[in-house]
């Protein structure tokens, strides 16, 4: 019986290292600019052009971008295709069966995926914020890329462009008897278009778009909830002191 | 039947009126006996809004399910797509559902204060056995209404969620299968199980809700309230017949309650405004993922209200079930050996018995499990019956039955906490201790319930002035 409880103790902290090795890395905080017009426009245009090919948001219809200071006109000539209409969602045209061929399955539809992929590690904005920023060369991949905040993922570094090429450095430490890689830092292998802090600022506006698009009533939703609040406290008062009239002859 | 009621013609216009429908409705009657001359105790504590909100929390769910059907498309295809229609095309389409997603979480708080009140202060006792029957009644209701809409927005824990308790069903031996099967409509959880669980949800168990919370009143003002203190209020009335320890519910709770109902309020607009997803506590993140058949999520787990009975579920082990055998075995040999009852009975009682153990080995432990959960909740209808102690309340409860209340308590919250998180070693150890003590303190109610001395209780009701 011992025997069978040491070893199930033992296969359960292997296991465990062996699990941590090849775990995610923790979630970076994504930046917060909720309210932010200019980064929400400037997350959209991002959106459009490099994620709007292979993944729809078909809930989201382009003309709920007003709600982020754009015109319907800035809508038509910079984010539509001539053939869109502007109160239409964001589908594409791709084919899931070229997509099944072409990435192993259909890329998910972006519309609330911030909402969906919030987790113990921290919001979805902060998942896709770490996640776009974690690409790496790897040669043994179909696409030629891997990503360590989601590791053998399908989509190849749609961003690469912007951000360049990295690789990620490892310490190598003892842990349970074993040998694990942790992961140190980043070494850039070539530069981009944009530097590491211009990179950090536009994902940063992208993911901030891409929680905003999941709920875009989200700052109607705290503005109104604060005239609720307020109402409520005041008629809470009024409540109580009514209560109190008619209960004062109560003995 | 009350005798026609002429009225003088000269009276005013408003009087006329309701002498008019008085004569045809007894609506005077019914404002009289259920608010104006309804007579409530005085010392009801905060425990005691959760009635009304409850009833509160019932119509937010009714009228915002109103409004939710209008937009939303219960078809496989479109389901998902519908809901976020509303919570963005629909103009206020997102506060309808937030009432409704927020509501659902809020009802199971609510009714679960207003149980644990009932618990501590003895409200089931006689003469409201029927009120207690009835509201338990109403939380098995809930439940399967709570399960049904769940499946509605059709994401992935609302598809995974139906698919796992829907299978449970299947472990029912011989009829197992196709019970199964009726309930789903298909070999998977799917557009037909949509359909049904739609049709369900939104009008044959609210309907049944309707009626039971009607006679839930009903029962509730035919024998009074209880109270705090577990004294019948009846006993001491003054020479008008009212008692002495009462007040109108109208107009002394009515204002109570809208102070009640205000901090209610307070509390739920900031989770609507403010936190909606709590913390996916109330809606699941996973649940932003449309339902996919072929994609099982890594862990599947039910919404918090259910938890403590899913954890009482997956506690049910093959190990677990030796440990049941031997309580089983326990219980009849105390049965045969030390009850007072004829030698008939317990030769009953040990034939029960070894049928009971026979079958508890013959049958997978995943049935018993099942039988554990739906045990559970069913073993709440006994209360009434299980109940020996000479008082109702808590309050004159000897010291030590109020430890054993608190640890009922927490361990309902270790369960419930359990019921969230995967399955591990440790956690399936605790759940069965946990198992062991929610049982054992029904169970075992009818004779520790006896024990330790209670204190005197007054003749009247403990009351300070606001």
């Amino acid at each position: 019986m011992k025997k069978i409880i040491l070893s199930l103790l033992i296969s359960m902290f292997t296991s465990w290292s062996a699990f941590a090795a090849t775990d995610t890395i923790p979630w970076d905080k994504a930046p917060n600019k909720i309210n932010d017009l200019g980064a929400l426009q400037n997350g959209a245009k991002l959106f459009v052009n490099y994620c709007l090919n292979c993944h729809a948001a078909a809930y989201m219809r382009f003309n709920r971008l007003t709600d982020i200071g754009l015109t319907e006109q800035q809508i038509k000539d910079n984010l539509l295709f001539t053939t869109d209409k502007v109160g239409e969602t964001m589908k594409i045209a791709m084919d899931p069966r070229q997509a099944k061929d072409w990435f192993g399955g259909t890329p998910p539809d972006l519309t609330v995926i911030a909402r969906s992929r919030s987790g113990h590690g921290g919001t979805g904005a902060d998942y896709i914020y770490t996640y776009l920023r974690t690409y790496y060369r790897d040669p043994e991949k179909a696409t030629g890329w891997n990503n360590l905040a989601f590791p053998n993922v399908g989509m190849p570094h749609v961003l690469w462009e912007l951000q360049g090429e990295r690789k990620p450095l490892y310490d190598t430490v003892m842990s349970h008897g074993h040998e694990a890689k942790v992961f140190k830092g980043w070494q850039q292998v070539s530069a981009g278009k944009l530097s590491p802090a211009e990179y950090d600022a536009a994902v940063g506006d992208l993911v901030n778009y891409m929680q905003w698009m999941s709920e875009p009533a989200q700052s109607m939703r705290v503005k109104v909830g604060v005239w609720v609040m307020i109402f409520l406290l005041i008629f809470m008062f009024i409540a109580w002191r009514l209560n109190a009239a008619f209960w004062k002859d109560i003995r | 039947m009350a005798e026609f009621k002429e009225i003088s013609p000269n009276a005013p216009m408003a009087e006329k009126a309701l002498n008019w429908v008085d004569n045809r409705f007894p609506l005077s009657k019914l404002y009289k006996e259920h608010l104006s001359e309804y007579y409530a105790p005085k010392n009801f504590n905060f425990l005691y809004f959760f009635g009304v909100l409850s009833l509160l929390v019932l119509v937010i769910q009714i009228v915002t399910g109103i409004f939710l059907v209008m937009h939303y498309k219960p078809d496989a295809a479109t389901a998902f797509a519908s809901v976020e229609y509303i919570m963005r095309d629909v103009p206020w389409g997102w506060l309808i559902r937030y009432m409704h997603s927020t509501g659902a979480s809020a009802f199971f708080v609510v009714v679960y204060m207003h149980m644990f009140r009932g618990l501590i202060y003895g409200s089931y006792r006689k003469p409201r056995e029927l009120v207690w029957l009835f509201g338990c009644a109403i939380f098995l209701a809930l439940m399967g209404e709570a399960f049904m809409g769940y499946l509605l927005p059709w994401g992935q824990m609302s598809y995974w969620g139906a698919q796992v308790i829907v299978n449970l069903f299947s472990a029912i031996p011989f009829i197992g299968p196709d019970l199964a099967l009726l309930i789903r409509g298909d070999y998977v959880v799917g557009d037909a199980t949509l359909n049904r669980f739609f049709a369900f949800h939104v009008i044959a168990v609210p309907l049944v809700l309707l009626g039971l919370v009607v006679a839930h009143i009903i029962a509730l003002h035919e024998v009074g309230s209880n109270n705090p203190d577990g004294i019948e209020i009846k006993a001491h009335k003054d020479t008008s017949g009212k008692p002495l320890d009462g007040i109108p519910f109208h107009p002394y709770y009515t204002v109570h309650d809208i102070m009640g109902v205000t901090g209610f309020l307070l509390v739920f607009s900031a989770i609507i405004f403010f936190a909606p997803e709590f913390g996916g506590y109330f809606l699941e993140y996973n649940n932003f993922i449309p339902a996919d058949p072929l994609k099982t999520p890594l862990h599947i787990a039910p919404v918090w209200y259910f938890t403590p009975y899913y954890s009482m579920l997956r506690a049910i082990t093959t190990e677990m079930m030796y440990a049941l055998i031997v309580c089983v075995i326990a219980a009849a040999y105390l049965g045969a050996t030390r009850a007072a009852i004829s030698s008939t009975l317990k030769a009953a009682v040990i034939g029960g018995a070894l049928v009971l153990v026979g079958l508890m080995l013959a049958i997978d432990a995943k049935f018993w499990g099942v039988v554990v959960m739906g045990g559970s909740v069913i073993i709440l209808f006994f209360l009434p019956w299980l109940d020996h102690c000479a008082v109702k309340s808590i309050r004159y409860r000897p010291d030590w039955h109020v430890w054993l209340y608190v640890v009922f308590v927490l361990n309902f919250f270790v369960l419930g906490y359990l019921g969230v998180k995967p399955p591990s070693l440790m956690g399936e150890r605790v759940s069965q201790i946990g198992t062991l003590y929610y049982f054992g303190f029904f169970l075992l109610m009818p004779w520790w319930s006896r024990l330790g001395e209670t204190k005197p209780v007054p003749a009247r009701v403990h009351f300070v002035a606001h």
